[in-house]
């Protein structure tokens, strides 16, 4: 085979990403979907967040922020416990 | 001055939730992988243990009847229970799979201490819906931690018990003081709010 052709092939191979396995894709998106959970629910529900109307809200109303707390949830997943559990599958 | 109940289920809802998502990827990954990093095989049993912890602020806070003090107190110790036998498992002090028992133990107190202070019927409030639902729900969930007991490397046991976290969240993320369900709302149950 012409070695141009053999390093050209060799050069598209290590260029192309490499694909995750179901399992790795699996717990990428657990965060993603949770976090569009959260937002679903937020649209759906508004006035479940009382920081869209916080006039005259006490303390505990303007802290519990129930479809925030799945977006944070989803998020915190996503960032801190996703990307070592996937390299370490893939390793 | 102390949040209203509604508030405190979302919050141990959110603990949950993380729970669920932490179970159900060890689930999908395995065991082998998840343990892969010391820390992450502390995660969820530490948070469990931590939940259990936090229940006893809640039954003293929240204690309007004997019944709700000893259901929250056995619920605080069942959590405790099954965390801390979770991580002894995690870091190797306990060895016998059997210690995973108390999972189903904590599952089925839980179940059981919601059926039994929940004194109203199904249809009396959106509260009294859910604790009924919550209730049945736990119980029968813990069939999963004993599958897991037994047959450590099943997938549907795992998965069923990370299932079991889920969906506890999602029914405790719906709780309210004081709303219907299904259009039902006694008028001894008070004034809906949002």
């Amino acid at each position: 085979m012409n070695a141009e052709l053999v390093t050209e092939l060799q050069a598209s191979e290590e260029d192309a990403p490499r694909v995750a396995s179901g399992r790795a894709r699996f717990v990428l998106a657990l965060g993603p979907i949770t976090v569009l959970v959260g937002l679903a629910w937020a649209l759906v529900q508004p006035y479940r967040l009382t920081l869209l109307h916080p006039y005259g809200q006490g303390f505990w109303w303007l802290l519990s922020e129930p479809p925030l707390y799945v977006v944070l949830v989803g998020v915190l997943f996503r960032l801190f416990v996703a990307p070592g559990v996937v390299k370490d599958l893939e390793e | 001055m102390i949040p209203h109940a509604e508030m405190v289920h979302w919050w141990f809802a959110a603990g949950f939730l993380i729970l669920g998502l932490l179970l159900l990827t060890e689930a999908v990954v395995g065991s082998e992988v998840w343990g892969r990093r010391p820390w992450r095989r502390y995660l969820w049993p530490s948070l469990c243990f931590v939940l259990g912890l936090c229940m006893w602020p809640v039954m003293t806070f929240y204690t309007n009847s004997t019944i709700h003090m000893i259901a929250h107190g056995s619920w605080a110790q069942a959590l405790m229970l099954a965390g801390a036998a979770e991580l002894g498992l995690a870091r190797g002090k306990l060895h016998s799979q059997y210690w995973r028992l108390c999972s189903a133990f904590g599952l089925a107190v839980s179940g059981t201490a919601f059926l039994i202070h929940e004194q109203q019927h199904w249809l009396f409030s959106r509260a009294a819906f859910l604790h009924h639902v919550l209730g049945w729900t736990l119980l029968a969930g813990a069939v999963f931690p004993l599958a897991r007991a037994l047959r450590p490397r099943s997938f549907a046991a795992s998965a069923g018990f990370a299932a079991v976290f889920l969906v506890t969240a999602v029914l405790l993320f719906c709780d309210r003081d004081t709303a219907s369900i299904f259009g039902h709302l006694s008028v001894y149950a008070g004034l809906p709010h949002r």
